[in-house]
């Protein structure tokens, strides 16, 4: 089966001031994106996660090498709306990226320039809003909503294009703790229940933990890729690119420091005291 | 204090004047300036307020809201009123005179015209706004424009600027407050000194305020691109507007009020 997406060799550099060499955010990034998978993409800032991002739905173009969404080349202009609606991308500001003064106008708005027929459009706007349980709000003010509940909004009005795959490029850095629970939740269940690929992109790493597959990023290329078990084992790596670790690792590798006889991919709170008793009973 | 701009206030509710199809209601307002402005007699000016006190009655929104939406121009109604009674031309019917200032029974009568022209003028196309939701407002427009189009007038950008605009009105205020209190914080004041030293105050307010609406404004275009947008071509309606028979039935009311008051000019009454 295609990969969802997929990239090749790709570059990407911001335009530079005369005379100056471009600096180059993204140096050679090689990446298959299973279907139906949960990424998490880290990376500390400037590490290249959300210029990588913004390529994967043609907002940026590669520089060198390519992106293919579902085999699509996104340097192909004729593909933009098709590739658009394949993957939606919801930002970090919910204030700026919501263009209408009703919630219901607000998710209705993509399927509206896609020339959806009205009826469906109301299908889809209600199925939207349902799916992100925001389906009390249909006719609210979106300035009057929480910020959780305002990126709930800004996730229905990118489901209501029937999109294959969600990118949330740093969706939950403004959020208060509520609102980010409320924000990971809804796109969890979003990827179990309706099998929409979801693309992360974050600096917590708690965000992670629940992820079929990590992503470090560093300096414009991919530095770990795997299992979260995998990658957050590297902890002396994490640490030194800047990123730390989740509690739960971090507990465990100072225990390991200390002597103790710990495994250190027990990710979860639960997995992670299981673990910690295990030990304590052993010795 | 920044709370009080009731620009495209809109006051929800669910009575026929509510109902009616926003082009239905814009139409209705040009139908009832033409006639204000055809009036001549003070029976005209009874019927068009007679008017406007049935359509308040209907949409039951409150006297004192309409009243309150006079109080921004109270300045120019009262200034063309005391422009009208004191500079009408003409000697006959002579009441009182001191140097250039003379008070005639025309000028009486043309400055209470005015007054009422200008009062009930504003009250009707608040009427409007009080009881049409921006968003219904925005699509009534670019669909009475629509034939526009073919001039290469751009009807469905410009509609879009408008209702971008009117959805990013509390945003801004918000933040506005935000950077105010921000600035007291640090010892700014806003309220004493005289008027230049009052606007002089705003600059510091107004820099960080623009430089975040372009922010914004890069952040939402591209947001909007994301979400397939590309122009009002081939664009479909969550909410399509439909004339009913309440439409059609309203739009001949407003006609035939109209033609009764260009009937009672022509008659002199």
């Amino acid at each position: 089966m295609m990969d969802m997406i997929q990239t090749e060799s790709l570059r990407f550099a911001y335009p530079a001031d005369e005379g100056q060499n471009p600096v180059y955010a993204l140096r050679g990034v090689d990446l298959a994106i299973e279907r139906g998978s949960f990424v998490v993409i880290l990376g500390h800032n400037g590490s290249g996660k959300s210029t990588l991002a913004k390529t994967f739905n043609a907002v940026l173009l590669p520089a060198g090498g390519k992106v293919y969404v579902e085999g699509m080349d996104t340097l192909d202009q004729d593909l933009l709306l098709a590739i658009r609606q394949r993957v939606g991308m919801v930002f970090q500001n919910p204030d700026n990226q919501i263009v209408a003064n009703v919630v219901e106008e607000d998710v209705a708005f993509a399927p509206e320039n896609l020339g959806v027929p009205t009826e469906e459009i109301r299908r889809r706007v209600d199925d939207a809003l349902k799916a992100v349980g925001m389906d009390e709000f249909v006719t609210h003010a979106p300035h009057l909503l929480s910020g959780g509940q305002k990126q709930r909004v800004a996730i229905a009005g990118v489901i209501a294009m029937e999109p294959a795959c969600v990118v949330l490029d740093e969706a939950t850095a403004m959020l208060d703790p509520v609102g980010r629970k409320e924000v990971l939740s809804t796109v969890h269940r979003l990827n179990r229940e309706k099998g929409i690929t979801v693309i992360l992109i974050t600096h917590h790493m708690s965000e992670a933990e629940q992820a079929d597959r990590v992503i470090v990023m560093n300096d414009g290329r991919v530095d770990l890729d795997g299992m979260p078990e995998e990658v957050f084992s590297q902890v002396a790596h994490l640490r030194h690119l800047g990123l730390t670790v989740p509690d739960t690792v971090d507990l465990l590798d100072r225990l390991r420091q200390n002597g103790w006889d710990v495994p250190l991919d027990a990710l979860g709170v639960e997995e992670c005291a299981a673990a910690v008793a295990g030990a304590v009973k052993k010795s | 204090m920044l709370k009080d701009i009731t620009l495209g206030q809109y006051f929800p509710g669910n009575t026929a004047a509510h109902r009616l199809d926003p082009r239905t209601k814009i139409l209705l307002v040009v139908l009832y300036i033409t006639a204000l402005f055809t009036a001549g007699s003070f029976y005209a000016y009874g019927l068009m307020a007679a008017v406007l006190a049935a359509c308040v009655r209907i949409s039951k929104v409150g006297l004192k809201a309409l009243v309150r939406g006079l109080k921004p121009v109270l300045f120019i109604i009262v200034f063309t009123g005391v422009l009208n009674l004191f500079f009408t031309p003409g000697e006959e019917g002579l009441l009182w005179a001191w140097g250039p200032l003379h008070i005639t029974i025309s000028g009486l009568r043309n400055a209470a015209f005015m007054v009422l022209r200008i009062m009930l003028l504003i009250m009707g196309t608040f009427l409007m706004t009080y009881t049409t939701s921006p968003i219904s407002l925005t699509d009534g427009l670019e669909r009475l424009l629509n034939g526009l189009k073919r001039f290469h007038v751009p009807v469905h950008e410009l509609t879009m600027i408008m209702s971008i605009a009117l959805r990013f009105i509390p945003t801004l205020i918000e933040e506005t407050d935000k950077i105010m209190s921000a600035q007291k914080a640090r010892g700014a004041d806003f309220e004493s000194g005289n008027l230049m030293e009052k606007a002089k105050a705003l600059v510091p307010i107004l820099v960080p305020l623009f430089i975040s609406a372009f922010r914004r404004a890069d952040e939402l275009a591209t947001a909007m691109e994301c979400r397939c947008y590309h122009g009002g071509e081939g664009r479909t309606k969550l909410h399509v507007l439909r004339y009913e028979r309440r439409d059609y039935v309203a739009l001949s009311l407003g006609i035939l009020i109209l033609a009764g008051v260009i009937a009672m000019r022509a008659f002199g009454l």
